[in-house]
């Protein structure tokens, strides 16, 4: 058995406009502030893994940044998995560790996206040229719009929708209320992008993006990074007591794959992947969904999030409507979902999520959350996913050393 | 006027159709061109006529896409007996009154619009069974 890995340091930016700082910059204040959280430095870090997607300059983000913040010869992997990202970088350190490859490792993440629009299809090709079939349908010009859509907003709708026609219960109202939830949330939360409260009326009145998910409804383009310290069991006991004690254990730490399913290819299926790393992850950890204190999960769309309640089973399966309507994914309810905002009003900087999520688990069951903390949380879990797909889950857990 | 399809999955004869490339194995069906089965690996393919009709069971009625993208429209997934289809809900006022989960539906051509040599390229999608 490889030894268990802990977290020693984490940050998160604040999530927003960063108008005065590059992406260099962000990556640069989440992994100082990560190792110094740890009480370490970059000379005792064995491995980094960096995750950017956005930036200008090409690949080799992880070299760029160690530009900025110590070139001390340690591997580096550039890692990219669509949203995923992060939580892909933080899982590559621990594999490492598992691997006895290193004591110590650092996971950075960080994207600019403030003013980035509507992801993939922002324009479409000048049509009525010369029709001539390309790509693998044979297609004659671009497909968005004229079968079905790219734009996430859409995509997303309809995973929603279909869970809706699959288990009934679930309309535009309560998509809306699962918004009203995580903004509610989000005016606790200092480092959200947005901490505005809406009214039921007002995210159901507003734009109308892709239905039923109106503006409120989305995650929120935004600038921001998070890093995270790990480090190996063997490692944190030659520490000192005050970095033995704010320690997080990392129960389980999974990645998946969407296996192939009847219908993937016409909508993405974002949900047996989710099923089954839920599942290896509780098994790793040896807890039940019924342990959780606290839950972030990838609510890039409200839709999103109706699905994921039954992905990581935090109810009965077909349940999700019933479980969001006992109030149980509220921040006072028995097991409260999205308590930092959520990726609606925190702000969703693709690659800086993966890690971002683990950054709000750890503080709570440090007992740093400040106002929003989640009394006496001891058990969290954090997911992602990136279209395509790729899904992260990780349970974390206090646990003295 | 010459007509060309809008994807080479969709076949414009005396009763338009669409066509999928079934895996010889486990039956999978792909619209697209694969070079293994993604279900089970094999690499033989043969190809099979899609059902005309069938029922909508999701879509999402889309106000925001890409510049040149003409909104709203319905972005639709279809069980066509079996097989789930991509395609637009048309023919029908985009709003969630007329559009529903469950509801029956039939293929159906749609223009795209003629070229600079004037070949019209047309496309598809799904309209209510009245």
């Amino acid at each position: 058995m490889s030894e268990n890995v802990w977290i020693l340091g984490i940050h998160m930016t604040k999530f927003g406009k960063h108008k005065d700082k590059d992406t260099l910059d962000l990556g640069s204040e989440a992994a100082l502030n990560a190792l110094a959280d740890a009480g370490v430095g970059i000379k005792d870090m064995d491995v980094l893994a960096a995750g950017n997607l956005m930036s200008p300059g090409g690949g080799g983000f992880g070299q760029r940044l160690q530009k900025q913040i110590g070139q001390t010869g340690i591997p580096v992997y550039n890692v990219a998995n669509a949203c995923a990202t992060g939580a892909t970088a933080l899982r590559v350190a621990i594999m490492a560790i598992k691997a006895g490859e290193a004591d110590m490792g650092l996971a950075v993440g960080v994207e600019k996206l403030s003013g980035a629009g509507l992801l993939t299809g922002n324009s479409r090709e000048q049509e009525g040229r010369k029709w001539e079939p390309k790509g693998r349908f044979g297609e004659v010009t671009s497909l968005d719009g004229h079968v079905g859509t790219e734009t996430m907003p859409g995509v997303f709708a309809q995973i929603g929708m279909e869970y809706s026609h699959k288990y009934g219960g679930a309309d535009f109202e309560l998509f809306a209320r699962i918004s009203e939830k995580n903004h509610a949330h989000s005016t606790l939360n200092p480092k959200a992008a947005y901490q505005k409260r809406f009214t039921l009326e007002e995210i159901m009145n507003d734009v109308m993006i892709a239905y039923p998910n109106t503006r409120p409804m989305c995650s929120a383009n935004c600038d921001g990074a998070a890093a995270a310290v790990v480090v190996g069991e063997s490692k944190l006991r030659t520490l000192s007591l005050e970095q033995r004690r704010r320690a997080v254990k990392i129960s389980a730490s999974v990645l998946t794959s969407d296996p192939w399913q009847e219908a993937c290819q016409i909508l993405p299926d974002i949900n047996t992947l989710t099923r089954q790393a839920s599942t290896t992850a509780y098994e790793q950890a040896g807890v039940g969904p019924e342990d959780l204190d606290l839950v972030e999960l990838h609510d890039c769309f409200a839709t999103a999030e109706l699905v994921h309640y039954d992905n990581l089973q935090l109810c009965e399966p077909g349940g999700a409507v019933d479980f969001f309507n006992s109030g149980a994914p509220w921040r006072d309810g028995r097991t409260p979902v999205n308590v930092s905002g959520g990726l609606q009003s925190k702000g969703h900087p693709v690659s800086a999520t993966g890690i971002a999520n683990i950054w709000e688990i750890a503080t709570h069951l440090r007992g740093e959350a400040g106002p929003r903390q989640i009394p006496d949380a001891k058990v969290g879990l954090a997911h992602v996913i990136g279209l395509g797909s790729a899904c992260g889950v990780h349970i974390l857990e206090k646990s003295a050393l | 006027m010459k007509r060309v399809p809008l994807v080479d999955y969709l076949v414009l004869d005396d009763d338009p159709h669409l066509v999928a490339n079934e895996c010889t194995n486990c039956q999978a069906r792909y619209f697209d061109r694969r070079n293994a089965c993604a279900g089970c690996g094999l690499q033989t393919f043969k190809q099979v006529e899609v059902a005309r009709t069938g029922t909508v069971k999701s879509f999402s009625i889309v106000h925001v896409a890409a510049k040149g993208v003409k909104v709203p429209f319905v972005a639709g997934v279809v069980d066509c007996d079996g097989t789930s289809v991509r395609g637009n809900i048309v023919n029908v006022p985009p709003d969630p009154e007329h559009v529903t989960l469950g509801m029956k539906v039939r293929l159906t051509t749609v223009p795209i619009g003629a070229d600079a040599e004037g070949v019209e390229a047309v496309g598809y999608g799904f309209e209510p069974v009245s």
